[in-house]
């Protein structure tokens, strides 16, 4: 007997599905950790890994100090991101939605930028805590404005869209009157770097995937009612107001640690559950794993990308991503014309 | 009292802080079909929405079988009473098996033991009385209007309760499709003694359908019984403030609606008069 709940293509394809994404997955980090300025064989990749002793001694350092915690983060920040974008999409009932209307970029990017023209000296330890505590403020304000009402989803938006305007101004304020070496030190952080992250940074980052990526699983199927609107989900039994808000704060966590630890990357919180959606279909029980394993990927790629492209030059990782999502965006707006 | 399902008292509804009902007292009889009528902004809809506790009152409560129904688990009265509202939307790609699915959701307890053979046999059951089993794994914003429909009153099938509440059910579709879903819901009734209240714009298709009436005016209840008595040309003047005609329905004997334009004095019945 076929099982009912699974979506067009059954329990099997999304097991496909996963699979597939996860081995492309670990062909880029493979990848990753191999090329680059210095090239490591892929044996040693895999004995510096498990921490035997490599052919080459200066391998080991590469691989485990220098590139193994960009190129988790990367993952990490791109399943934080997409996990968000995903949960976001099903609240608002839109499919354009993203983590940046959550106000989450806006208030992280105006904590960061003050802290970095106004404390130079302390800001790279404080950084991350920073833009966290920027993305929540912001976060929360928008829910409060938004209400809980009918309209909230709609109100939501526009209430984020209007905050991060004001937060972008004062953004761009603080970016006139900064001293021009700490402004550009806050122009590489705004573009979205994985630039020179350390384990560090990664131990910062994992606990809260590690806690509230299962929290969004948890949270699936109160997902898939509410996208059919607040009248149906209460009918079915649903109580709206509070599963909203879980899974709002869930979203405002994943997005705001990503945004913490690696800057404004935009886009992969809109591009990864579409993705998602045309290969699994709309239940969230497994659009979310597909999507935060594409996110992954996303991010991981364009980290990648960006480090390989023009050596000796980095680019930042969020400007890739952007330069990818962007037409991407614009060919979803189109296709949505069309029909 | 046995045959009344549901009653409100004293009830009093305000929509985004404008009050709409107030002090409402109405039955609504076990096992039968009753259609709310009247007016646009009258607030038949508002009703139903109290009715089904999507709206809090400010006074006054509904008893769902003499119970208070903002005093229970809303997951309990899920299980009694389900409502479609007006025009509702699916996600886009959202088949109709999984919109259908959603049905189950207040008898989904238990995370890891989710899915029963209960919940497949509801789901089967409502595609099947819906004959949606051949659109099955279409997605809904494929289907055109009338398909659609019959996929949302099959996920409040799924839902299995002894009360249906719909509103305007029948609200964009075309006259065989509008035909289509009271027949069915005629048959929900007829078959199961499901207990089914719906806002119906179209008078004649209350009395036709609908085993009792309820016209309300400015949130006041201006009629309610059997439609032979409640529709009368007096209570279509003073609920709608038009001018008609009643006669009996050439198929089925109840009464009709025929408003009277300004084509009246056009000779062709004057005779009649």
């Amino acid at each position: 007997m076929t099982t009912i709940q699974n979506s067009i293509l059954g329990n099997q394809s999304v097991t496909r599905v996963l699979l597939v994404v996860l081995l492309i997955t670990l062909a880029v980090l493979g990848m990753s950790l191999s090329l680059g300025d210095y090239s490591v064989p892929p044996a040693d990749i895999v004995k510096a890994v498990l921490g035997l002793p490599t052919q080459d001694p200066e391998s080991s350092f590469v691989v485990v100090t220098l590139r193994l915690p960009r190129v988790l983060i990367s993952w990490l920040v791109g399943v934080g991101l997409a996990v968000a974008g995903a949960i976001l999409q099903g609240l608002t009932r839109n499919p354009l939605a993203d983590p940046g209307i959550l106000g989450v970029n806006a208030g992280a990017a105006f904590a960061a930028v003050t802290l970095i023209v106004l404390f130079p000296v302390v800001a790279p330890m404080y950084l991350p805590l920073a833009a966290f505590s920027g993305a929540f403020v912001v976060a929360c304000l928008i829910y409060l404005l938004a209400g809980t009402g009918e309209k909230s989803p709609l109100r939501l938006v526009l209430v984020g869209v209007a905050l991060a305007a004001i937060m972008g101004a004062f953004t761009t304020l603080m970016l006139t009157f900064g001293q021009i070496s700490n402004v550009s030190i806050a122009l590489v952080w705004l573009a979205g770097s994985i630039a020179n992250k350390s384990w560090e940074q990664l131990w910062q980052l994992l606990p809260w995937l590690v806690v509230f990526v299962p929290l969004a699983l948890l949270l699936a199927r109160e997902l898939d009612t509410l996208q059919l609107g607040d009248a149906v989900a209460k009918g079915l039994g649903s109580r709206v107001t509070w599963q909203r808000s879980k899974l709002l704060l869930v979203s405002v966590a994943l997005a705001g640690a990503s945004v913490a630890i690696a800057g404004t990357i935009s886009f992969v919180g809109l591009m990864a559950p579409h993705l998602a959606r045309s290969l699994v279909g709309s239940i969230h029980k497994n659009l979310l794993p597909v999507t935060a394993l594409i996110g992954g990927l996303l991010v991981a790629s364009a980290d990648f990308l960006s480090r390989t492209l023009f050596p000796p030059t980095e680019l930042p990782c969020g400007l890739l991503t952007a330069a990818l999502g962007a037409p991407y965006f614009i060919y979803l707006l189109y296709q949505r014309r069309q029909r | 009292m046995e045959n009344t399902v549901l009653e409100t008292r004293h009830l009093s509804l305000a929509y985004e802080g404008k009050p709409i009902i107030s002090g409402l007292n109405l039955l609504i009889p076990t096992g039968k079909i009753t259609a709310l009528v009247g007016p646009n902004g009258c607030g038949k809809s508002t009703l139903l929405r109290g009715l089904a506790r999507l709206l809090k009152p400010h006074i006054g409560t509904v008893y769902l079988h003499g119970a208070d129904i903002f005093r229970q688990s809303t997951t309990t009265i899920a299980q009694q009473l389900g409502i479609l509202p007006q025009g509702p939307s699916a996600p886009e790609g959202l088949t109709v098996r999984d919109l259908v699915a959603q049905g189950r959701y207040p008898y989904q307890h238990n995370w890891f033991k989710s899915w029963t053979p209960e919940d497949e046999l509801q789901v089967r059951k409502a595609l099947k009385t819906t004959d949606l089993n051949q659109l099955a794994d279409r997605a809904i914003d494929t289907l055109s209007g009338g398909q659609r429909q019959r996929a949302w009153i099959a996920m409040t099938l799924a839902q299995d309760t002894r009360i249906l509440l719909l509103d305007e059910p029948t609200t964009f579709l075309d006259l065989a499709h509008q035909v289509e879903v009271l027949e069915l819901l005629w048959d929900l009734n007829q078959l199961e003694e499901r207990t089914i209240v719906m806002v119906l714009h179209d008078l004649n298709q209350a009395c036709r359908y609908a085993h009792n009436l309820v016209a309300l005016s400015n949130g006041a209840v201006m009629g309610y019984g059997n439609p032979a008595d409640v529709m009368t040309v007096e209570m279509v003047q003073e609920v709608f403030g038009l001018a008609c005609r009643i006669v009996p329905d050439p198929v089925t004997g109840k009464p009709w609606c025929v408003p009277l334009g300004r084509q009246r004095d056009s000779g062709v019945n004057q005779h009649n008069i």
